[in-house]
């Protein structure tokens, strides 16, 4: 198993642990073509289902938070190819509005993150999660339930105004 | 409710595929503590029929009333596993997956043990969620019998042909003002070299003629709603500028035309064709066009030569296009293919050098119709080549361009090599990285094409060039290439170069797919349902695809693909009816507060305002269950089926079973009740 004390040592002996919300059309078929293509990635991602980014309740990141994810990672069609048109682009606002929420209530915003693969780009699909396992490695374990603060040492300023992409 | 389902769980070993990274009996043991699990066991395949028989026996025996199965992506074996739960009396929507291969065990090979957490999340994430599914019908819906077939090349008119044939209806619609495709274009066709218009003609004459077929072309399909069965397609016709009524495609016209116009699709720009033009004489429909673009009465105004000559007045200057919405069951895309543009590889010359052609230049120019009358001239028009060299791979195998093997390059380089031998004295230089000839004869041919005295040279070339070095190559295209069997360079003097340009996506392919809702890969072809398993079916329900717009082959190939999407819809139309998912947003409209926040927001307009109830209510038949809506009601009163809220955030407990916080500090959020 990875030593994730070299990113933060409040991780101890465990692991992040990022829930995953995949779109049925396009990012959960990129992870089953990294499966197929045995592109390894860290174990750090437990996947959800959803028909379409759009089917994203915010109310199912923040639990995910709250019940004890370091991180909640989205991921849709590429802009413009969504399935059911243009579901992406509401998860898009609903994402960017719940980060600035989040990091009002001192939740570092890069907990959440929205990504985009197609069903033939495995490949982008595990970069993401790497990228992703990476950044909360560093922002170290949320513990949200326990202490109600952010163990990252850094929370950045309050966004002055995030795009919310129209 | 939740409190007295009955659980079964069953990991999968999938022969070693799970079982040798994840420790599958361990999960299976872990199983059996997780709440409301009465069965959890481990077994070999559970997709054999020994293991679907596992799942009937246990939900008739132990009276399960939820099915977990962790094995591979639902995509693979969802339908299997709901089967077998119908099979035992159990509602199909009550069984769930857990993918434990595609999203564990084949992507934590060096971890066995992080899989093995990892897959334990991923069964107790479904436990979780199949303790809150609730049961549904699918929907049913008669299928509408007529087929569209969208591509009128060989694979689009066999397809068009099976179904016609076994006595149901076909729209045809082709963007070109004939059908025929690319076949239509050559003389001869590998391995056999038989007559391609010989043996292509009579097909397309019968889509022409036949009683089940309506043949559109000039036309393209601008919008696709609806679902398997029931389609509803908008297609534009545009406009001909000739009644096909009154025209018997006599020519008086095009003869007359004094606009003359370099031929980019048919004569793949070697040759010309009039402003009103018929692609080629046996082309289906007879009928020509008016290409507006390029006729000078559209243009200034005047001329109207073939309204004078036309004997019989088909001429319509004023025809506009036709939209027709009409509906149907199926669709099968077979839009074929794009020659790769060899002006993107400057190092080979093309548009510079006049003695390089492209290989469809080529097919052209040996075809008895074509613009030299099947005779292999240089550009002058006049000189017959000495020596020719035939450059396999161009835009192929190449990361910077396509980095995919374009399949039919090395035959058709070596049907051309054996032409030119045909039809002049001249030496024939192929060079090839490898020579690919693996289908049915093909190696024979290859074969025959060494003893014809056909110089092969291993080796990519590096560049076509007139700058002579040696007396010799004065006046000479040079070819420079690394002979890697020789371990040398050498430079080969030639009168033409062919460049095997090889077949990419059309290059509106990505508009298309997303038209018609369906993946791409990231080169452009369509993508399959199941590489191996079903490359004919998309992951749109009752869209097929066929040809090479699903990737590169040959004829053979696109004719059986044709056929294989015949026989998929032929047996769609036959059960008569349609199982459509029913994963689809319901408003309970005695909380809906009216506040109309979901009305605009549904992209399929399915979300009606009742006003005399002051409430919103969904048309099932136009929401595809997409959620936006249901994530979105602020009153919560949208229900996403089989994707509830419930159903989601039990999953997200579930998934989170070692991290989650214990005891009091447990965290509920609660689907608002009513008041
Ligand atoms: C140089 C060369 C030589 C070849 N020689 C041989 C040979 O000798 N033997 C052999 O077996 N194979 C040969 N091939 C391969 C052969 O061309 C293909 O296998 C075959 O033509 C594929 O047929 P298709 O119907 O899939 O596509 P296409 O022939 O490309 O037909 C597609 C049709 O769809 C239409 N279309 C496209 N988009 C739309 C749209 N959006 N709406 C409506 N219509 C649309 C097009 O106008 C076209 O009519 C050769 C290929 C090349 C490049
Ligand atoms: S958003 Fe919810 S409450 Fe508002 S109209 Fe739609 S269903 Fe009713
Ligand atoms: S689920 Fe999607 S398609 Fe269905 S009504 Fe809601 S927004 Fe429209
Ligand atoms: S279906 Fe993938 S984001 Fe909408």
């Amino acid at each position: 198993m990875v030593d994730y004390k070299q990113y933060h040592p409040a991780w101890g002996d465990r692991s992040p642990v990022i829930i995953g919300f995949l779109c049925n059309w396009c990012s959960y078929r990129a992870a089953d073509l990294a499966g197929t293509s045995r592109f390894g990635y860290p174990a750090t991602l437990r996947d959800i289902r959803i028909m379409c980014t759009g089917r994203l309740d915010p109310t199912f990141v923040i639990k995910a938070l709250r019940e004890g994810a370091d991180g909640v990672l989205v991921m849709g069609c590429h802009p413009g190819q969504c399935h059911y048109e243009e579901g992406n682009f509401k998860a898009m606002r609903r994402v960017a509005l719940l980060r600035r929420t989040l990091s009002q209530l001192g939740v570092h915003p890069d907990r959440v993150q929205l990504g985009w693969a197609s069903a033939a780009q495995g490949i982008i699909f595990t970069e993401t999660v790497k990228e992703m396992t990476e950044k909360i490695a560093k922002l170290g374990p949320l513990k949200w339930h326990d202490n109600n603060h952010d163990a990252s040492p850094h929370l950045p300023p309050l966004p002055e105004k995030e795009a919310t992409h129209g | 409710m939740s409190e007295e389902e009955k659980i079964g769980v069953y990991i999968c070993h999938c022969g070693h595929n799970i079982a040798g990274t994840v420790d599958v009996e361990g999960v299976a043991e872990w199983a059996k503590s997780l709440p409301n699990v009465t069965v959890s066991k481990d077994y070999k395949f559970m997709c054999s029929s020994l293991g679907q028989e596992l799942i009937e026996e246990d939900i008739a025996e132990q009276g399960l009333s939820r099915v977990v199965v962790a094995a591979c992506s639902p995509h693979m074996h969802e339908p299997t596993f709901r089967g077998a739960c119908s099979r035992a009396g159990l509602n199909p929507y009550l069984f769930e997956m857990a993918n434990i291969r595609e999203h564990a065990s084949w992507v934590h090979q060096d971890d066995g043990e992080a899989a093995t957490e990892k897959a334990k999340s991923i069964v107790s994430g479904a436990v979780s969620r199949a303790r809150e599914l609730e049961p549904l019908e699918p929907f049913r819906a008669p299928i509408d019998e007529t087929t569209l077939v969208v591509g009128g090349g060989i694979a689009g008119i066999n397809t068009a042909l099976e179904i016609a044939n076994a006595g149901y209806k076909v729209i045809l619609v082709e963007r070109e003002p004939s059908i025929g495709g690319h076949m239509a274009q050559f003389d001869k066709t590998f391995p056999t070299l038989d007559c391609s218009a010989c043996i292509l003609t009579p097909k397309m004459f019968d889509v022409g003629n036949h009683p089940n077929i309506e043949l559109m072309t000039y036309s393209e399909v601008e919008q696709v709603d609806g679902y398997v069965g029931n389609f509803t397609v908008r297609i534009r016709k545009k406009a001909r500028m000739i009644d096909v009524d009154l025209c018997t495609g006599c020519g008086d016209c095009w003869e007359r035309c004094p606009a003359k116009v370099v031929d980019t699709v048919y004569e793949a720009g070697l040759g010309y064709r009039t402003a009103v033009y018929r692609p080629f004489p046996q082309a289906v429909p007879k009928y020509p066009v008016i290409d507006t673009e390029s006729c000078i009465y559209f243009k200034n105004g005047r001329c109207r030569a073939c309204e004078k000559f036309c004997p019989t007045d088909a001429i319509k200057f004023d025809q506009e296009d036709e939209i027709i919405v009409t509906s149907v069951g199926n669709i099968v895309l077979a839009t074929g293919y794009d020659l790769f543009d060899s002006r993107r590889l400057p190092q080979y010359g093309y548009g510079r050098l006049a003695n390089v052609f492209t290989s469809l230049e080529f097919e052209r120019m040996t075809n008895a119709s074509g613009p030299t009358d099947g005779k292999v001239l240089l550009r002058d028009g006049v000189t017959e080549p000495k020596s020719v060299a035939i450059l396999h791979c161009i835009g192929s195998r190449d990361k910077n361009t396509n980095d995919y093997c374009s399949a039919i390059c090395c035959m058709a380089a070596l049907k051309f090599a054996h032409l030119v031998k045909e039809k002049t004295d001249a030496e024939v230089y192929n060079f090839y990285i490898d020579m690919r000839t693996a289908p049915k004869d093909y190696e024979t041919f290859y074969n025959r094409l060494m003893q014809e005295g056909t110089h092969f040279i291993r080796g990519r070339a590096a560049e076509v060039t007139d700058a002579a070095r040696k007396p010799e190559e004065v006046g000479k295209l040079i070819v420079q290439a690394e002979d890697t069997l020789i371990g040398k360079q050498r430079r080969i003097p030639v009168d033409m170069v062919i460049l095997m340009a090889g077949m990419q996506p059309r290059h509106d392919s990505q508009e298309v797919s997303h038209r018609f809702g369906i993946g791409c890969s990231d080169a452009g072809f369509f993508n399959e349902s199941h590489p191996k398993l079903d490359p004919i079916a998309t992951m749109n329900a009752g869209i097929f695809i066929a040809g090479v717009c699903q990737g590169p082959k040959d004829i053979p190939a696109s004719v059986s693909q044709g056929a294989a999407a015949a026989s998929r819809v032929l047996s769609l139309i036959g059960k008569g009816e349609v199982e459509i998912e029913p994963v689809r947003a319901h408003i309970d409209e005695d909380r809906c507060s009216g506040c109309r926040i979901c009305n605009n927001l549904c992209p399929y307009n399915a979300i009606d305002f009742l006003e005399d109830l002051a409430v919103s209510r969904v048309n099932p038949a136009l929401c595809k269950g997409c959620g936006t809506c249901v994530a979105a009601c602020p009153s919560q009163v949208i229900d996403g089926q089989h994707y509830t809220f419930n159903s989601i955030m039990s999953q997200i407990e579930g998934l989170l079973w070692d991290v989650r916080p214990n005891g009091e500090e447990k965290v509920t959020f609660q689907k608002t009740e009513p008041v």
